[in-house]
């Protein structure tokens, strides 16, 4: 079934569309028996999901791994964080003006990074996203607000609805009254999500994406058949980055607040995951990467010692002690440490990514009850366009 | 002159850091052809074998005072360093020189990680693409330092120089001019120290038989596997012997810099900038400009230069300086200061 | 006056002289090989074409115009395609994808976002590479991946790649190194057919059996120099190519 999403026919692209926003829009739905359809935690979804699928625009069809698109989402929130600041609490201008300014920082870092390819690309980019993360944290601290984070404040000249916001109400995103948390959040970054996919999904079939997909093969082949693919990488980092602004802004929409600690290389390494645990190249995987990688970081953040206790507290004192200590290894503070285990076994086992072992065990279980035939096979296994 | 002179002996310490760093890397890519992310960790868990070491050797015992009591009334607890108890001065004496001895537990151990890591996981990615090199070291990284912050917490532990080296030199006296030019001996001891390390790697090399096959291996890796060199083997020492230097290079900057988890990460993004600044698997490159932005990011930190850079609005350049030059010099000589063609690409 | 006019071009790599002055006129719509012996400097000519190396001296004009200096796109762009001594493909893409990337780039040039247009609304240009496919014999396979197929039918791909962009000039780097017999003439066969069309083609190559069934006329380089440059018909008497090429034995 997954082939579905990973395998686009012309025809089938605007009904997958159609059925991937109805599989967004009632997540309040289907979630609810996994304890995840709380708006916090589906919007980080919706917005990890963007930046994902922006990510995967770059590193699936060219193949160039970036270590340092955390950057972009950071300058993202703090466009948005000032436009409120600067503008009014409108999501609309704040997401249009991250969008750009990502984009240019994209346009920049990715014009001296693009100079090189292979491993060079990726420690350019690392480095660059932690010039960028000292700039914020200390050198640009006028701007940054640097360590304690940008907010927005009450005295801020925000043009446009500085007398309507009251003195009382909390300093929160709104489109026509209507406040970006909880639910209406969620719905906001769900559009997004879906618009953004659906962008992704074009740019996977168009002549653009085919060229980008070249470029990953055979790129010396490329460009003695006459293609200049410098500009090809550029525009698919560019427009990577403007996804990453964007998400940087819807995380500021449902909480206008941005900090350096959102560019730090580990979150760059996160989105890495996010779409290798998915599957690379494919449209649905990088999505349902990043919603695995929150879910888990939201379960496993949650656990501390007194749930832990509980959890084992039908063994024997001394096996109880032990069994706690262990696993509160992994859990509360110590969820970067599964995260960067999970980074080693995905890598080693399973490269394709989710996707592709589900694809896998599809396989298997249609050859155990009989049902693929061998033409039915071959067509399975052929891999899909966009990987 | 004086101030200047003192700039580039304050950038060539934290130059010797990268260097080493950046010399282990290279090594490692020249020979296996794979980007260690985790380099930095082994410098980060060298650190942290000096702290161990340090924490095994003041344990203490602890005595209840038959005839003291401190103020509330309590007996007054004795702690002697078993060490001490044991040794008596020449335990005192261990203790001091705790930094200095941890190399010598450090370089079995770091030896031990390296191998282990080779062995254990980086050799099945030699043929992979490079995309998963990257990402199964860098998972390896933080693997590494969330271990380290899951036994030591995440604040920096402070960690002394034997007293003997604590002090400082005044080279001002030197030249007539006391006071001058002070610069702390540890920071020489380390220096000395790191020169040593290079001239040791360079010098195994240049002149013995296992040098020449990995510098064979670095020029073209291919041809030396044909040869029927058993290579694997000698990749396992390569990688063991980066680890150590790395190692080494961590504890002995553990009196300079407090190591907490996350130094091995600060430090590797430095040295990756210095590996492309030198030139990708060009030693040479890596060792100087390791030494080189060094003392540039000292310059930048000078108060002088700071408070002049203030004035015409430009704070904070010592932190970014670094980055500043290496787009500086990737855009006039894309293949680093002494990188040379189709090396990684 | 030829199409491709190379006029005293000196390459030394260090003190190697690869090429010394050679001379080459390549005639519109012939078909020119270039032989001689293992490092005759062949290889090196052929990359100061395509802009790998640029010569120490001399020039390499194109069509009234140089190709030194041009960047490898830059020279496609003008007409002159190149196919590879090892076929290169796009591996990973499927066999018609692989020529409709040279067709769009001839038709849109070196650069053009085209990004949110579906692939498939480009009909000419699927018509063209399928086009192209049948008349290479690879149009049943047009979906398929092409990383498994056979040393023969990846230069066929190459070729089809190379000729979907209606080159002017087409070099050609040995292409049936490698190839069984049959390939080789199968080889031989569809360039026959492709040179009705009046592509100029500039062919390198070792095997005599395929330099004499295509060429019209033949340069025989020799240590940088070249030392002969004729008809088939007299390359196959004249000593000095037996002498430097063949080492005195007979055809």
């Amino acid at each position: 079934m997954l082939s579905l999403f990973t395998k686009s026919s012309e025809k089938s692209d605007l009904l997958l569309l159609a059925l991937f926003a109805v599989v967004v829009f009632a997540m309040p739905i289907w979630l609810a028996p996994f304890g995840a359809a709380y708006p916090d935690l589906m919007q980080r979804f919706a917005i990890y999901g963007i930046f994902a699928t922006g990510f995967n625009i770059l590193f699936g069809l060219t193949g160039y791994l970036s270590f340092g698109h955390a950057a972009f989402l950071g300058v993202g929130s703090y466009t948005a964080v000032w436009t409120f600041k600067l503008l009014g609490m409108n999501p609309i201008p704040a997401i249009i003006a991250a969008i750009i300014v990502a984009g240019l920082f994209a346009l920049l870092i990715g014009f001296i990074s693009l100079r090189r390819s292979g491993i060079y690309f990726s420690i350019l980019t690392l480095a660059f996203a932690q010039m960028c993360y000292n700039l914020a944290y200390s050198v640009l601290t006028p701007i940054t607000n640097g360590e304690t984070g940008l907010r927005v404040l009450r005295d801020d000249l925000r043009l446009f609805d500085a007398p309507t916001v009251g003195d009382g109400g909390p300093l929160l995103s709104h489109i026509g009254g209507i406040e970006m948390t909880g639910m209406p959040g969620f719905y906001f970054a769900a559009v997004l999500l879906v618009i953004m996919v659906g962008l992704a999904m074009r740019i996977f079939r168009s002549p653009f994406g085919m060229m980008l997909k070249a470029v990953k093969t055979n790129q010396t082949r490329l460009n003695y058949t006459g293609v200049n693919t410098r500009p090809y990488t550029l525009a698919a980092f560019v427009i990577s980055g403007m996804y990453a602004g964007l998400a940087g802004a819807l995380l500021c929409v449902i909480d206008p607040l941005a900090g350096a600690e959102r560019m730090q290389w580990t979150a760059s390494g996160e989105v890495v995951l996010m779409t290798i645990l998915g599957g690379v190249g494919t449209i649905i995987g990088p999505i349902l990467g990043a919603a695995l990688i929150k879910y888990f970081e939201n379960i496993f953040s949650a656990f501390n010692d007194q749930t832990l206790n509980d959890i084992f507290s039908f063994l024997p004192d001394q096996l109880q002690e032990g069994f706690v200590s262990v696993t509160s290894l992994f859990v509360g503070e110590g969820w970067n440490l599964s995260l960067g285990i999970l980074f080693v076994i995905i890598v080693v086992f399973l490269p394709g990514g989710v996707t592709e072992g589900l694809n896998r065990i599809g396989r298997f279980g249609l050859r155990r009850l009989g049902i693929g035939h061998k033409s039915k096979n071959e067509d399975e296994t052929s891999p899909a366009p966009g990987e | 002159m004086d101030a200047i002179l003192l700039q580039v002996l304050n950038g060539l310490d934290k130059g010797a850091a990268y260097a080493l760093i950046a010399l282990g890397l290279t090594l490692i890519f020249g020979t296996l052809g794979v980007v260690n992310f985790a380099h930095g960790a082994l410098f980060m868990l060298g650190a942290f074998c000096a702290v161990t070491i340090n924490k095994v050797l003041t344990l203490q015992k602890v005595v209840l005072s038959q005839t003291e009591t401190t103020a509330w009334g309590t007996p007054l607890e004795i702690r002697t360093p078993l060490a001490q108890e044991w040794f008596g001065d020449l335990g005192l004496t261990i203790i001091d020189f705790s930094v200095p001895i941890s190399i010598l537990a450090a370089i079995p151990v770091m030896l031990l990680i390296g191998v282990v890591m080779e062995r254990g996981l980086i050799r099945y990615f030699y043929k992979r693409p490079h995309a998963e090199q990257i990402l199964v070291t860098f998972g390896l990284a933080i693997v590494l330092q969330e271990i380290i912050k899951a036994f030591f917490g995440a604040n920096p532990i402070q960690q002394n120089a034997p007293e003997m080296l604590q002090g400082a030199i005044d080279f001002g006296a030197l030249f007539g001019n006391p006071g001058a030019l002070v610069y702390p001996l540890w920071r020489m001891v380390y220096l000395a120290f790191s020169v040593i390390v290079i001239l040791s790697v360079f010098a195994f090399l240049q002149f013995t038989t296992f040098g020449m096959v990995v510098r064979a291996g670095m020029a073209d890796r291919e041809t030396v596997g044909l040869l029927g060199i058993d290579i694997d083997r000698r990749f396992t020492i390569v990688f063991g012997i980066a680890a150590v230097v790395a190692g080494t290079a961590g504890v002995m900057y553990t009196p300079i810099l407090p190591p907490d988890y996350h130094m091995g990460m600060d430090f590797l993004v430095l040295s990756f900038v210095v590996v492309v600044v030198g030139g990708m698997g060009s030693l040479g490159g890596a060792v100087s400009a390791g030494f080189l932005l060094g003392i540039l990011q000292s310059f930048a930190s000078m108060s002088e230069i700071r408070d002049l850079l203030a004035k015409v609005g430009i704070i904070g350049l010592d932190q970014i300086i670094i980055y500043l030059i290496a787009i500086v010099i990737l855009l006039v000589r894309p293949r680093g200061l002494m990188g040379r063609k189709g090396v990684m690409e | 006056m030829g199409i491709l006019e190379v006029r005293d071009v000196n390459k030394n790599f260090g003190g190697l002289k690869a090429l010394h002055n050679v001379n080459l006129d390549v005639q519109e719509g012939s078909v020119h090989a270039i032989i001689g012996p293992n490092g005759a400097g062949k290889s090196t000519l052929l990359n100061c074409f395509i802009g790998r190396l640029t010569p120490d001296t001399g020039s390499v004009m194109f069509n009234g115009s140089t190709l030194l200096g041009l960047k490898p796109h830059e020279i496609n762009q003008a007409g002159v395609v190149r196919v590879f001594q090892t076929p290169e493909i796009f591996s990973e893409l499927s066999l018609l994808e692989n020529v409709m990337i040279p067709a769009f780039a001839k038709r849109d040039g070196a650069f053009k976002l085209n990004a949110f247009s579906d692939v498939a609304r480009h009909g000419e240009i699927r018509e063209k590479a399928m086009h192209m496919l049948e008349e290479v014999g690879l149009a049943n396979d047009r979906d398929k991946t092409s990383s498994s197929m056979s040393r023969g039918d990846k230069r066929r791909l190459e070729l089809a790649m190379c000729l979907v962009q209606d080159p002017v000039l087409l070099l050609l780097d040995e292409p049936t190194a490698g190839m069984s017999r049959a390939d080789t003439n199968a080889t031989i066969d569809l360039l026959k057919k492709i040179g009705g069309r009046g592509v100029t083609k500039i062919v390198i190559e070792h095997d005599m059996h395929v330099v004499f069934s295509l060429a019209d006329r033949i340069s025989v380089l020799a240590q940088g120099t070249v030392i002969v440059e004729d008809i088939p018909s007299k390359i196959k008497g004249n000593e000095k190519v037996q002498e430097a090429y063949l080492g005195g034995a007979h055809l």
